[in-house]
């Protein structure tokens, strides 16, 4: 997919705004992505907007409020990869010559507390099964068993992203902290600890998308969506059973290994990378899936340091969902907006230095699994 | 179950209480007449198996899976405990929860009777028990747990 630019980004800040609807949050994010494309009414012939609890018509009301409808707007919902799906959708359309140029956006306000989820069922429910936190706990003693990872490594990506997000004016959490503090917290589902888990919240970002011209620009050489395959019990479609088989590859190894291949590059060749930290195993896992390391050597990849900002791969310069907390539409394309901002130099303190090439990585519930390729 | 009062599954269908309400042959035997099972079922085009009960194979697309009793003794793979009650649990917390490896190379996910994480191992025998998760007017309310193999 070499015929695709990022045209303009934009983002509203991610975290609790009790003053703030979520279409207030998606007219801001959107009109910053319009005004850096140079956009007005008119200038984008299709709108995908993303979002899993925003409710029926969200992207139209965004789009009312700022006079620019009539065109094409479509909902997407795909749990946490929805902007990685909408995204797909916008890109698609430009490359098959159906549009020139495409908004696509992402907005939510998620509830609080543990969130009831309407994908399972009642016998679920009342068996104490419906605990999402569980399945994330039950994944990272699995890591813990075949990848040799501890706690430690896992607080260890919370030290880091933490210390990334500082820098970071739209994150939730933009202060530093320190292993034993991450350690201390308590301890939601052992293995994982309060300050492992991020927190869900609320936020918009925004991306438009155009045809390639001879000019300059970020370009879009992948945006892939993958569903799960049967078989891992801890694959985020959250079955009730699998097979005792780990040959099945995951939702996210899927994603990636064709994202690579649409932009004909492979993870070596990449300069820096957003991941899906729903937790800090999560992340750890990412790496393995992703082949930033072999399967099993996601801990030794932590120890090396390698995916500090200076280090070899850098992960979640942005501070990951673990400083921004996660709103669920809005969340892949934020990564999108860090990533675009990379690529251009603008990134301030957290640039990696001649980044050229980018990877955006978001996975959850359905399963789905996104995987958005970038460079400069 | 209670003497004096009938214990509503959580669902019908996921599980025998005993072995005498069986209507179906579990397809490994374990020797452990009177003890409950898991419902699933086997797809007779590719042989595997799915908990709970689907007519269709999920892994195949095959139609007209066979419904079985799958073994009641296995293996636990992974473990943790819930601290929290979560959305639509009425019962008390913490609980075990975890995955269970099933001869018929099956992994099941779970509730488990130990809810201290320090007290189970991977590889740690277990076997399927009908535990109680609350009591409503009706009576007790009982879903399936798997419990470690050297406790009561």
């Amino acid at each position: 997919m070499n015929g695709v630019v990022v045209a303009g980004v934009g983002i509203h800040p991610f975290g609790r705004f009790e003053d703030r609807t979520i279409t207030d949050m998606g007219v801001s994010a959107v009109r910053s992505a319009l005004a850096e494309a140079g956009i007005s009414k008119g200038g984008f012939q299709a709108a995908f907007c993303a979002t899993a609890y925003g409710g029926v018509a969200s992207g139209h009301k965004v789009l009312s409020r700022i006079g620019m409808t009539g065109m094409p707007i479509v909902d997407v919902e795909a749990g946490c990869a929805s902007g990685g799906a909408a995204l797909m959708l916008g890109a698609a359309a430009i490359h098959a010559g159906v549009y020139d140029t495409v908004l696509v956006f992402g907005v939510e306000k998620m509830p609080k507390g543990m969130i009831r989820s309407s994908f399972f069922e009642p016998w679920q429910e009342e068996s104490g099964l419906a605990a999402t936190p569980a399945y994330f706990a039950l994944r990272a003693q699995r890591l813990m068993q075949d990848s040799g990872v501890t706690k430690d490594h896992m607080a260890k990506v919370v030290v880091k992203n933490r210390r990334h997000g500082v820098h970071n004016p739209n994150a939730m959490f933009r202060s530093e902290v320190d292993a034993d503090a991450v350690l201390g917290s308590r301890v939601v589902c052992e293995p994982l600890h309060l300050w492992m888990l991020c927190t869900p919240n609320e936020g918009a970002a925004a991306v438009v998308l155009s045809r390639a011209g001879d000019g300059p620009g970020v370009r879009l050489r992948a945006a892939v969506l993958r569903s799960h395959l049967p078989g891992s019990v801890l694959n985020e479609s959250t079955p009730m059973s699998g097979l005792v088989d780990d040959s099945v590859p995951a939702a996210t190894t899927l994603a990636a290994t064709a994202a690579y291949e649409e932009a004909g590059i492979g993870p070596e060749d990449l300069d820096v990378v957003e991941c899906q930290d729903t937790d800090a195993a999560r992340e750890l896992l990412s790496y393995e899936e992703l082949g930033l390391c072999k399967p099993g050597g996601a801990a030794a990849l932590a120890d090396e340091g390698a995916t500090e900002l200076g280090g070899r791969i850098p992960v979640n310069p942005s501070g990951g969902l673990l400083s921004k907390g996660e709103p669920l539409g809005a969340s892949a394309l934020g990564q999108v907006v860090t990533l675009v901002h990379q690529l251009r130099g603008e990134a301030g303190p957290t640039q990696v230095e001649g980044a050229r090439v980018a990877l955006a990585h978001t996975v959850g519930r359905g399963a789905n699994a996104s995987v958005v390729v970038l460079s400069s | 179950m209670s003497a004096n009062g009938v214990a509503r599954p959580v669902r019908e269908g996921l599980f025998t209480d005993t072995a005498d309400t069986a209507d179906t042959a579990s397809t490994v035997d374990t020797g452990e007449a009177g003890q409950p099972r898991l419902l699933g079922s086997r797809c007779e085009a590719c042989g595997r198996h799915t908990f709970p009960r689907s007519d269709t194979c999920p892994y195949c697309a095959a139609q007209g899976a066979r419904p079985v009793e799958l073994s009641g003794r296995g293996r636990l793979w992974t473990w943790t405990a819930v601290t929290t009650p979560p959305p639509g649990y009425g019962g008390d917390v913490p609980y075990g929860f975890g995955v269970v490896e099933l001869p018929e190379g099956l992994r099941v996910v779970t509730r488990l009777t130990e809810a201290d994480p320090a007290r189970l191992s991977a590889g740690q025998p277990m076997r399927l028990v009908v535990t109680p998760v609350l009591a409503d007017e009706g009576g007790p309310v009982v879903t399936y747990a798997f419990a470690p193999e050297d406790q009561p």
